[in-house]
């Protein structure tokens, strides 16, 4: 590798040669003189501990997958027994069959991409793909077509990445946005009940067709039943432990509260992600899933109304089914696309809840919003630290005008305030 | 270019691509996002666009010395808005189809912003031959990124150009349906157009990249 990196030293393909190198290597160039703090936390390792983070949860889809593959057809057993029923290598083979391929397709379209720009571009390959090319398949229907999501993957990358200036300049979250183009360019296939149980859509095509031999297989969503104003068949099929646990319907990888609790536990503790943001994005979806709630309990709205499903679901259930929590813990947070100031991440989190819930009560086509909630505050996350900061200065010039200031110390202080404030 | 003098030819050519009024001077947007989700629609949009701009700033600059300065915005939305109503009706009366899909975005041609700069910036200091040049330049550059537009997101929203299928049939599955491809829905919504434009401008420059604006 050595040898290769010394080779192409200055060639075209030097980024590309490179990137393969610092991946494998801890890079030997280090800046000669002064003194630097040498931290081991470079991008790769702060990405590296998300993906740390993702990994349980990609274990967990890789058995759910099949598991609600096989309970759709055969029903949800009745003594349930998470070795009997959920860790086999039926349900394993299921998950590698279907999650492998989105998760190659994923790493390999992405940082072709990546590589290409670097190689156009003529500097180092960014490492921005590494947590966007596992979150992708965690949050696409199982299903997806492998060139669906390529496609979304390039426009991902390119419309939502490398246009502002790649990694780190990105407006959006380029995970989300392969989303929401998926969303927005193949929705039959991105919602609905027959997308999330593997094999539901082809069946329901062959019963269409006239094939007889087999039984249609539907898998509907919680939210999905709910939407439906049909709350009793769901709370018959899933308990609460199940929507908790992730035992249910859903994107890949979004139904594992319990381990994306962990995860985000993990993610806190290891200084990787802010945890204003996820605890202020909780509070949001609390408190719109508390007024809502209020709504139904005052009787402002019937029995038939078609937001009375969704509006009367339990608050701090909104939290355990579909995609907010996997949103909050793990999209939000991005350090780029969120805001950067203490206060306006507060807001920023506060925000993304809120809006999450409202968008999943109210959206007629489609009973989820976290990835447009999250979008929509990603493009604020900017404008809210901006306001942020006016305020701070603000305040602080405040003070100083209040101030009693010592004539000798005024100068110094006054810089300080500048340096701080800017 | 025997026709033309080099300086006349500069003034169809140079809006055609270095000085587009869409992707260079990012005027005439909003028609830009909301018709081009069919080829047809943006052809007819650009023949109406040709029409209203060259006939129009004809007039305009016929009409130069005698307009007063102070009036002069109001005399130029007339001059537009009578040359649009000719046009809508001309639509209703041997395309009314069509007229329905366009809608409301003929009438709107008269706020369409590229007319009214050329009149301003143009026809009220040039005379009519060199107006009618410059009308029929930027209108033919609006109308080639509007047919560009309208092209790929025809072709890729709903798998036909001109309403004649191409792709094969998405219901039947024929053709390239029968590979599993399906047509791109995001294609049809306006936002697409905006995507599509932005890629064009940013191939543009990246061609040419005496167009990058000095930060």
């Amino acid at each position: 590798m050595h040898d290769l990196k010394m080779k192409y030293k200055g060639k075209k393909m030097a980024p590309a040669i490179n990137a393969f190198h610092t991946f494998l290597y801890t890079p030997d160039e280090t800046t000669h003189s002064g003194s630097h703090v040498r931290g081991a936390d470079d991008l790769k390792r702060t990405m590296n501990t998300v993906i740390m983070a993702l990994v349980p949860v990609l274990l967990f889809s890789v058995f759910n997958a099949g598991y609600q593959h096989y309970s759709a057809i055969n029903g949800f057993p009745e003594n349930f027994s998470l070795l009997e029923h959920f860790i086999t290598w039926d349900n394993a083979w299921i998950g590698i069959i279907k999650i492998l391929p989105l998760l190659a397709v994923s790493y390999g379209v992405g940082l072709l991409v990546e590589f290409i720009f670097a190689v156009i571009k003529g500097h180092e390959v960014e490492e921005g793909y590494l947590v966007t090319g596992i979150l992708v398949p965690l949050i696409v229907p199982i299903d997806t077509p492998l060139w669906m999501l390529a496609v979304a993957v390039v426009f991902g990358v390119v419309i939502g990445k490398e246009v502002f200036g790649g990694t780190g300049m990105n407006i959006l979250n380029p995970a989300l946005t392969i989303r929401a183009f998926l969303f927005f360019a193949y929705p039959t296939w991105m919602s609905g009940d027959k997308v999330w149980v593997h094999e539901a859509r082809e069946r329901s095509e062959a019963i269409l067709a006239g094939a007889s031999n087999i039984d249609a297989i539907s898998g509907e969503t919680v939210l999905g039943y709910l939407a439906q104003n049909n709350g009793a068949a769901m709370e018959a099929k899933y308990s609460v432990m199940d929507m908790f646990y992730g035992f249910i319907p859903g994107s890949v990888g979004e139904t594992p509260t319990l381990l994306i609790l962990l995860g985000g536990l993990f993610l806190i503790f290891s200084k990787i992600a802010s945890w204003r943001i996820m605890l202020s994005a909780v509070l949001g979806s609390l408190v719109m899933g508390l007024i809502f709630n209020g709504v139904v309990d005052q009787g402002w709205i019937t029995e038939t109304s078609k937001f009375h499903g969704l509006m009367s679901f339990e608050y701090w259930q909104h939290l355990i089914v579909g995609g907010l929590a996997f949103g909050i813990v793990y999209m939000a947070t991005d350090p780029v696309t969120g805001a950067q100031t203490n206060r306006g991440k507060w807001i920023y989190g506060f925000f993304i809840g809120f809006l999450s819930v409202m968008i999943r009560v109210f959206n007629p086509a489609y009973p989820e919003g976290v990835f447009l909630a999250i979008l929509l505050m990603n493009v604020f996350a900017p404008t809210i630290d901006h306001y942020v900061i006016r305020g701070n200065v603000k305040r602080r010039m405040k003070r100083l005008q209040n101030a009693v200031i010592h004539p000798k110390d005024s100068d110094g202080k006054a810089a300080e305030l500048q340096a701080e404030t800017v | 270019m025997g026709l033309l003098s080099k300086k006349d030819a500069n003034l169809i050519l140079d809006p055609l691509a270095d000085n587009n009024p869409i992707t260079i001077q990012v005027l005439g947007i909003c028609s830009a996002l909301a018709i081009t989700a069919e080829l047809q629609a943006s052809l007819v949009m650009a023949i109406a666009v040709i029409f209203v701009l060259g006939v129009g700033n004809v007039v305009i600059s016929l009409m130069r010395n005698i307009i007063p300065s102070k009036i002069r915005i109001i005399v130029q939305l007339i001059v537009v808005a009578t040359l649009v109503i000719i046009v809508d009706q001309v639509l209703k009366a041997f395309a009314y189809e069509l007229s329905k899909t366009l809608a409301v975005f003929v009438g709107l041609i008269i706020t369409n912003c590229i007319i009214m700069g050329r009149f301003e910036a143009f026809a009220l200091a040039n005379g009519p031959w060199k107006s009618f040049l410059d009308g029929i330049g930027n209108a033919l550059g609006y109308g080639v990124i509007l047919i560009l537009v309208g092209f790929f997101r025809e072709l890729l929203g709903s798998g036909t150009l001109f309403g004649i299928p191409v792709l094969g049939d998405p219901i039947a599955k024929t053709g390239l349906y029968a590979t599993g491809y399906e047509n791109n829905g995001f294609m049809i919504i306006p936002p697409a157009a905006l995507i599509v434009v932005g890629i064009i401008i940013w191939v543009q420059r990246t061609k040419n990249p005496a167009l990058v604006e000095e930060n």
